[in-house]
């Protein structure tokens, strides 16, 4: 399995939607790589034939009856926002200037 | 008597309630005392609700007195690990991006505990997110072991284990997903089960890694665990991985067990858990531990899982990738933290994001969601997603096969007493190796408990040891338990304590 660059891990921070500053890089980077190594031993462990688990219970899809139930108030909902507008979550632009 | 209420288990108060030798006011003042006098030097508490609770105490006096108590533990307060949304109550799962944050409504489990009537002294510290061993990785500082304070207290749960070890609760709950109750109970002493994959709701728990994750009980004796077991346990419509079927006996097993016979019991040493990197004092423990299961008429055999071996990097493929996925949903938009980044003018949402999530989340959670994110990612999803499916299934299938020959599977909970605070906070994989004992029973969604098993020899800490029973039958963890748990103290001649001088 493959060693991760610190231009790798930039690229995944951006991905997870994380700011890393150089230090953290540095300091994460090797981090990542050392785990990844440790972990690269089940490699081959698993036979082609051997399915795969995802999920310790056999479960499937959990229906219920269509009806209504006591939920949360929008006050309640919108308690721990960090701005709300007219029963409403308020956000930052999420288009570009360009848009 | 208010120093003796502390040091009561939660069965003895609940029978002195019942039998109108103290009260829940008195009981659950005398852990208020307890908090106020440790709990500075030892931090197992994030958040203390002392008015709260003490308002649930006098309406607990209040319905006992007039004859309608709602349960067996009414009235016996109780600390709650700051991962489960507790309605009026802050819940920041040990991370800034949290804090502050109190939710609208209570986890599952939370109502099941007002409901029966216990108070809810506070919130337990935690490993960021439930992201550790040690809960060194606290935004808020780490909780120290009541038996010595520079060492660790196990993770994540380690408020919850430490604040039943020093006395400042009866009872904690906690939730582990790859040992996080069983750890912290090792190394503190004290007693923690993971239930069956299923058996405990996971509504309002906030999820590290949903396919794992699992609440359970913290007290100092088995007993008290298979109250409060039978207690949060059972069918919720809220959580779809919930079972749909009743719990068998837990109460009546761990009452039958502490009877002490075993006669019939089969009982399998696991091979791969022991050998070079246990430390001899937590080996030596365990051995004088199967032979109190031979005198209580167990037969012992050794069994071999050899997938075991895989079981470590198979959880930490696993666990980010769904630890990243569920921590997504922190995006400073709807709860919790928001940042605006520095230097930027009318910044996006994405920015916002970006700078929120770094700000709020420590190093390990970013460690994990990384990793998660990149073996997720396409061109390696196979490679290491897949890879690690698959040897889940190997090493379920060595449950399966061990089950067929033992009823119960045993080793040490974990392979060495508490380290020292700082010992292996750098060193990733150092900190993982703690749980090689205990993940594969969330890998495979069966259910384990750690009781204590005495002191080590080199350093007189706290040693557990480990019962995993087959999917469901939980009830062989407190049969099996008890039996052992009073097999040691008619040895010892009582239960274990830390010095009392090492708390303040």
């Amino acid at each position: 399995m493959p060693e991760i660059s610190r231009d790798e891990v930039a690229h995944l921070a951006t991905l997870a939607r994380i700011d890393l500053d150089d230090a953290e890089l540095d300091h994460i980077a090797p981090q990542l790589s050392v785990i990844l190594e440790s972990v690269a031993s089940i490699s081959g462990v698993a036979g082609d034939d051997v399915p795969p688990t995802s999920h310790p219970l056999p479960v499937t899809n959990v229906f219920r009856e269509d009806v209504v139930v006591p939920s949360l108030s929008a006050e309640q909902a919108l308690s721990g926002a960090p701005a709300s507008e007219q029963q409403r979550f308020a956000v930052p632009r999420i288009l570009g200037d360009e848009q | 008597m208010s120093a003796d209420l502390t040091r009561m288990s939660a069965a003895e108060l609940a029978d002195a309630l019942a039998a109108g030798e103290t009260t829940s006011v008195a009981i659950t003042q005398a852990a208020l005392d307890r908090i106020a006098a440790v709990d500075g030097a030892v931090h197992a508490f994030l958040h203390v609700d002392a008015a709260g609770a003490l308002a649930q105490a006098a309406a607990s006096d209040a319905r006992r007195a007039a004859g309608a108590p709602l349960h067996a533990l009414d009235g016996v307060p109780i600390a709650v690990k700051d991962v489960l949304a507790t309605e009026g109550l802050p819940t920041t799962c040990g991370s800034k991006i949290l804090e502050g944050w109190v939710p609208p409504y209570d986890a599952t489990v939370v109502a099941k505990l007002k409901a029966a009537g216990l108070p809810i002294l506070g919130k337990t510290n935690m490993d960021e997110f439930a992201m550790g061993s040690s809960t060194e990785h606290s935004a808020y500082g780490p909780t120290h072991n009541p038996w010595d304070l520079t060492r660790i207290p196990g993770g994540s749960g380690g408020g919850s284990a430490a604040a039943v070890a020093a006395f400042e609760a009866p009872l904690a709950l906690g939730t582990d997903t790859g040992g996080s109750i069983r750890q912290p109970g090792a190394v503190t002493g004290t007693v923690g089960v993971k239930p069956t994959y299923g058996g405990v709701s996971r509504y309002g728990l906030v999820a590290m890694a949903n396919s794992l994750d699992q609440v359970g009980p913290v007290t100092r004796t088995v007993l008290d665990s298979a109250l409060l077991h039978e207690l949060i346990g059972g069918h919720d419509p809220l959580d779809s991985t919930s079972i749909d079927q009743p719990l068998p006996g837990l109460v009546e097993a761990a009452r039958q067990g502490a009877a002490g016979d075993l006669a019939g019991l089969k009982v399998g040493v696991i091979t791969e858990l022991s050998g070079d990197g246990w430390q001899p004092g937590v080996m030596a423990r365990f051995t004088e531990s199967l032979e109190l299961l031979v005198k209580a008429g167990a037969e012992v055999v050794e069994v071999s899982c050899p997938n075991f071996v895989h079981a470590l990097a198979t959880y930490y493929l696993i666990m980010p990738c769904e630890a990243s996925s569920n921590l997504a949903k922190f995006d400073a938009m709807r709860y919790g933290l928001r940042v605006l980044p520095e230097g930027v003018d009318n910044p996006s949402a994405e920015e916002v994001m970006r700078a929120t999530r770094d700000a709020g989340f420590g190093d390990e959670v970013k460690r994990r969601i990384i990793l998660g994110t990149y073996a997720l990612s396409s061109g390696y999803y196979d490679a290491y997603y897949g890879t690690a499916q698959k040897v889940r299934t190997l090493i379920a299938r060595d449950f399966d096969a061990a089950f067929e020959q033992v009823d119960v599977l045993v080793s040490p909970t974990a392979p060495t007493t508490a380290f020292e605070l700082g010992e292996k906070l750098d060193d990733p994989i150092a900190m993982y190796l703690n749980d090689l004992a205990t993940i594969p029973a969330n890998l495979a969604g069966v259910p384990g408990i750690s009781l204590p098993s005495g002191l080590a020899d080199e350093d007189g800490l706290p040693a557990g040891f480990q019962v995993l029973a087959p999917a469901l039958a939980d009830d062989r963890l407190y049969r099996v338990g008890a039996a052992l748990e009073s097999a040691l103290l008619a040895q010892w001649g009582g239960p274990l304590a830390p010095p009392e001088e090492n708390l303040r």
